[in-house]
């Protein structure tokens, strides 16, 4: 087993191909899809690895992220932000909140697992 | 009262009376009294008026622009000297201002709108689906039946999402689009009426009163937009007395709408012929016809586009486009498939034709206008007549460089917004 991936995103079908695309190259892979109650989720769930979408149902993607980074246990969690938007003020928000990486929409799949690998702890 | 009788009751000459009254010298105490006395109005009235309004409108324009180096202390001056410029700077300083306003409206609109932002992401997020679904279908290898069919079951309800998020978006865009003709362009606000006319006009056909169709096509137009359709249609009442509806549809339905042979037929410009065409009622063609001018430099000043052969609504069109080429070869009918990137077939039939604009000058070089239009391939068509022109590859062409994935290209004048 690679790892644990958390995804959190409120598409299902591009849930549905990142979780075959991971689970196929090792990893186990948790999904959410609700912005309201993700950082809880998150601290519950304990994960290797984060992918969160920005525009997520109840709650920014952003907003989730800087309540992360605030929590001592969550701080350091790598997270691989998507987003619709490639815009550079976008980029500069997801830094700012505390993304590890960035990664717009439409991606490829091989990008998809090539970032998560370079986020998985060594 | 008279200037005289004022400047005397007031003590000083009429002259300095006139300097006075051109802001050529400043008016104050004691004679400001004295001759709002003799007026019988309030002394700010004298140096408040109706002018301050104006020099504080130059005041302003001055200092926002202090690269233009102007005379900020003799504005009072030029407000008296000038009165009819100095109100038309200050009028055009407040148009500039209001289409400040109007960009600043849009730009904040593009990125704050909050259905268009929702839309965007809709089909961004869906477009996200289908792409890693079908790469993962695409890859070499076994995948597991279950899941095969998942996934082609998720592309497909994707797709009829993708294509029902197209259509909302542009059906805003379009409602949007109809609602802002005080911010668009005369040229677009008259494409916009013409479309809406269906490019007929069927009170031209055999009387040349262009007041009527004026009055009703243009009823919302700018005044600008209602001269460039006042042109058109005094055009096309030409085109119409020169090429009677009767008198077109017999070769009509020996040749099809093939311009060149229509025009040998009929003895006539193979310009106004195209514009004949693509001024028919539906009923007289098999196919509907497209149809785009250019002037000289290019600039497209009509534009009718086909289902196959779509056309940009604002800007430049696609330079490799027969149309440009055209120009290049005044009357030469340039005869071609062409076809869009992406579309599915084999495309549609070109012909354009560059001619000159007005009449024969000494000394003059004739400006020339260019035609193109596209119609169904010949043969292509159930019940399309005429000569069959030799089949070849069409050649392909773009909208507009914005729009176009086409690379490399050597007409590419912009990076296109769909990557690749």
């Amino acid at each position: 087993m690679a790892g644990h991936v958390l995804l959190i995103e409120d598409e299902p079908n591009i849930i549905e191909a990142i979780r075959f695309i991971l689970s196929r190259a090792g990893w186990r892979v948790d999904t959410h899809s609700n912005g309201v109650d993700a950082a809880e989720v998150v601290r519950a769930r304990n994960p290797d690895i984060l992918i969160l979408d920005v525009m997520l149902p109840g709650r920014s993607g952003y907003d989730i992220l800087r309540d992360l980074r605030e929590a001592p246990e969550t701080k350091a969690l790598p997270v691989l932000m998507l987003t619709a938007r490639g815009q550079s003020k976008d980029r500069e928000m997801a830094e700012r909140a505390g993304a590890s990486r960035f990664m717009t929409k439409p991606f490829s799949n091989a990008e998809v697992l090539d970032a998560v690998r370079a986020l998985a702890p060594s | 009262m008279k200037q005289a009788e004022l400047a005397r009751n007031a003590g000083i000459s009429a002259s300095y009376l006139n300097l006075i009254e051109h802001n050529r010298r400043r008016i104050g105490g004691k004679l400001l009294l004295d001759i709002a006395e003799i007026l019988q109005v309030d002394p700010t009235m004298l140096t408040e008026g109706a002018g301050a309004a104006l020099i504080s409108t130059l005041r302003e324009a001055a200092m926002e622009s202090e690269a233009s180096g102007a005379e900020l202390d003799r504005v009072d001056e030029f407000a008296g000297r000038f009165p009819g410029w100095a109100q038309l700077l200050s009028d055009t300083r407040g148009r500039v201002a209001a289409l400040e306003r109007t960009v600043e409206i849009l730009t904040d609109r593009m990125t704050h709108d909050p259905h268009l932002a929702a839309s965007l992401h809709e089909m961004l997020s869906t477009v996200t689906a289908i792409h890693s679904t079908a790469s993962i279908l695409a890859e070499p290898g076994e995948i597991d039946a279950e899941w095969q069919a998942r996934f082609h079951r998720n592309i497909h309800e994707d797709s009829e999402r993708l294509a029902e998020t197209s259509r909302g978006l542009v059906t805003y865009l379009e409602a949007d689009h109809a609602g802002a003709t005080e911010t668009g362009a005369p040229q677009e606000e008259l494409d916009a009426a013409l479309e809406a006319a269906g490019h007929h006009v069927p009170e031209l056909e055999g009387r040349a009163e262009v007041e009527g169709p004026l009055a009703r096509m243009g009823e919302t137009l700018s005044a600008p937009a209602r001269a460039l359709l006042d042109r058109w249609l005094r055009r096309y009442a030409a085109d119409a007395a020169a090429l009677p509806l009767d008198r077109l549809a017999e070769p009509l339905a020996e040749h099809g709408p093939d311009p060149a042979a229509l025009a040998q037929a009929l003895q006539a410009d193979p310009a106004q012929v195209m514009r004949r065409l693509a001024a028919l009622p539906p009923d007289m063609l098999p196919a509907p016809v497209g149809l785009a001018i250019c002037d000289g430099s290019g600039v497209l000043v009509y534009r009718k586009p086909v289902a196959d052969f779509p056309m940009p609504r604002f800007g430049a069109a696609c330079p490799l486009w027969p149309l440009y080429r055209a120009l290049n070869r005044p009357l030469v009918i340039l005869a071609g498939p062409v076809i869009h990137p992406g579309r599915a077939g084999d495309g549609l039939w070109a012909e354009a034709v560059a001619v000159p604009q007005g009449r024969i000058a000494v000394n003059a070089d004739p400006l020339y206008e260019a035609h193109m239009l596209v119609r169904p391939r010949p043969g292509a068509a159930a019940g399309a007549r005429g000569a069959t022109p030799p089949a070849g590859p069409p050649q392909e062409v773009g909208v507009a460089c914005r729009v176009c994935p086409r690379t490399p290209c050597p007409g590419r004048r912009e990076p296109s917004i769909l990557g690749g």
